[in-house]
């Protein structure tokens, strides 16, 4: 597949005589262009996060943006003495993101040349190229999705839960408790599509096929009768984590066949997974349909494989499978579950479509 | 895998409790079913898995991935030794 120019996930900014017109400690007055205030806004709606590197003070540097109104753009502000491409590199390493997806702009020839030198990944950017920023396309995702609108207060959600996680004292199935999880399982439509599509994109550590199936494929399947295209989104006491999960299930007369299952690598420690694959044996059970799912082993899939396993998934050969065209692609298992109902899940709240009904 | 190589089933069981314990921050008998009493996830489950194969250089492969092989110490540690029987220095 073509991949266009890497697109940035997180740009860092310069404060002084960048991101405000001025230098902090020695003017009395530092002011918010307008233009960089809406480019901060615009940024921000197409997913793209916003962290500061700048030699200052923290505490006054930090109280600035907030009295400009910007300071909730941010996530990670580095705002200290140190060299900008400690900032950077930290900033990489809390985020998650490749140092390629990361963007660094400041007025200083000096430090653009410090970060470059060290990080010769990131992409560093004049200060006065911040009024061309927004049309270059390496800013410019090409599907912006629900959850990248939300994505800034998704990481700020997170940043909060680590903390609380931090903090907590006791058994770790009682943290997840603590935090209020609500999953929703619901029918794909409309806007949730591209969602679902940035999710069998950005999963594939946790895609149990590896297929990847486009916005065409599934819009096909969506019309589909025998299809369901379900989508998961999940939520806590911090915030929304977005759509977490997808699964594609093909319904035929004895057997159900899951034939991708992707969920985000955000949510692996909620076991977002696990409660997914439990609501589908059960709906299955009282739906009384084997299963069958498909499963290609790959190099990064194999926590989707022990899921699969812990579910109850073996393979054992069904008569039931009879029913189903041979797999499309090489490689692919065939793994075999007799349903049976399940408990609900013991950490999180749980709100799912009936499937018996279609 | 050298010195590891004539590890005792009660050495096995010995370790696989003090990982279980220090997660779940009680004590937890080998033979208790740590599923029915709410005290392992299946997330958690997907741990101990990747845990076993490292501290104990195994591999956990296909229908031995099953539920029922981690329903308690007493069951991992048998799932354990017998890998390490049947699979002497497996590098694979």
């Amino acid at each position: 597949m073509a991949e266009p120019a890497t697109i940035v996930k997180c740009l860092v900014w310069d404060l002084d005589n960048t991101l405000w017109q001025g230098t902090l400690l020695e003017d009395a007055e530092v002011t918010l262009a307008e233009p960089v205030r809406r480019l901060i806004a615009e940024l921000d709606s197409r997913g793209v996060l916003q962290a500061v590197a700048s030699k200052n003070d923290h505490d006054p540097a930090w109280q600035r943006l907030e009295a400009l109104g910007v300071a909730e753009f941010f996530v990670l502000p580095h705002i200290g003495w140190g060299p900008k491409s400690d900032s950077v590199r930290a900033i990489a390493a809390e985020l998650n993101f490749a140092l390629d997806t990361i963007a660094f702009v400041d007025d200083q020839p000096t430090e653009r040349a410090e970060v470059a030198f060290h990080l010769p990944e990131v992409r560093c950017y004049d200060a006065r190229r911040l009024a061309v920023l927004d049309e270059l396309p390496e800013f410019s995702p090409p599907t912006v999705t629900v959850d990248a609108r939300r994505r800034r207060e998704m990481y700020q959600a997170g940043f909060r839960r680590k903390a609380a996680e931090t903090d907590f004292q006791g058994p770790s199935e009682e943290f997840l408790r603590s935090l209020e999880l609500v999953m929703h399982i619901r029918r794909a439509s409309g806007t949730e599509l591209s969602r679902v599509e940035e999710l069998t994109l950005r999963t594939s550590q946790m895609n149990a096929t590896g297929v990847h199936y486009s916005l065409p494929d599934l819009r096909a399947l969506l019309a589909d009768p025998r299809h369901e295209v379900l989508v998961a989104t999940l939520a806590d006491r911090f915030g929304p984590h977005g759509a977490v999960g997808l699964e594609l299930l093909a319904k035929h007369e004895r057997v159900w066949h899951l034939k991708l299952l992707a969920t985000s690598c955000r949510v692996v420690s909620f076991g977002a997974g696990s409660v997914i694959l439990g609501r589908l044996v059960d709906e299955a059970a009282r739906a009384g349909v084997h299963l069958v799912a498909d499963f290609r082993r790959t190099e990064r899939n194999r926590m989707m494989e022990i899921a699969y396993r812990m579910t109850g998934f073996t393979d054992e050969a069904c008569g039931c499978a009879a029913e189903l065209a041979a797999p499309a692609e090489e490689g692919v298992q065939r793994l075999h579950l007799h349903p049976t109902p399940q408990a609900p899940p013991p950490t999180m709240e749980l709100h799912a479509v009936s499937l018996r009904d279609g | 895998m050298s010195v590891e190589t004539t590890i005792t089933t009660e050495r096995i069981e010995q370790r696989i409790t003090a990982f279980v314990t220090g997660r779940v921050k009680t004590e937890v008998p080998p033979e208790q079913d740590l599923f029915a009493t709410g005290l392992v996830s299946s997330m958690f489950a997907m741990e101990l898995v990747v845990q076993l194969e490292q501290d104990f250089a195994v591999q956990i492969l296909g229908n031995d991935l099953k539920r029922d092989n981690f329903r308690s110490i007493e069951a991992m540690t048998a799932l354990v030794s017998r890998l390490r029987d049947t699979e002497p220095s497996a590098d694979a």
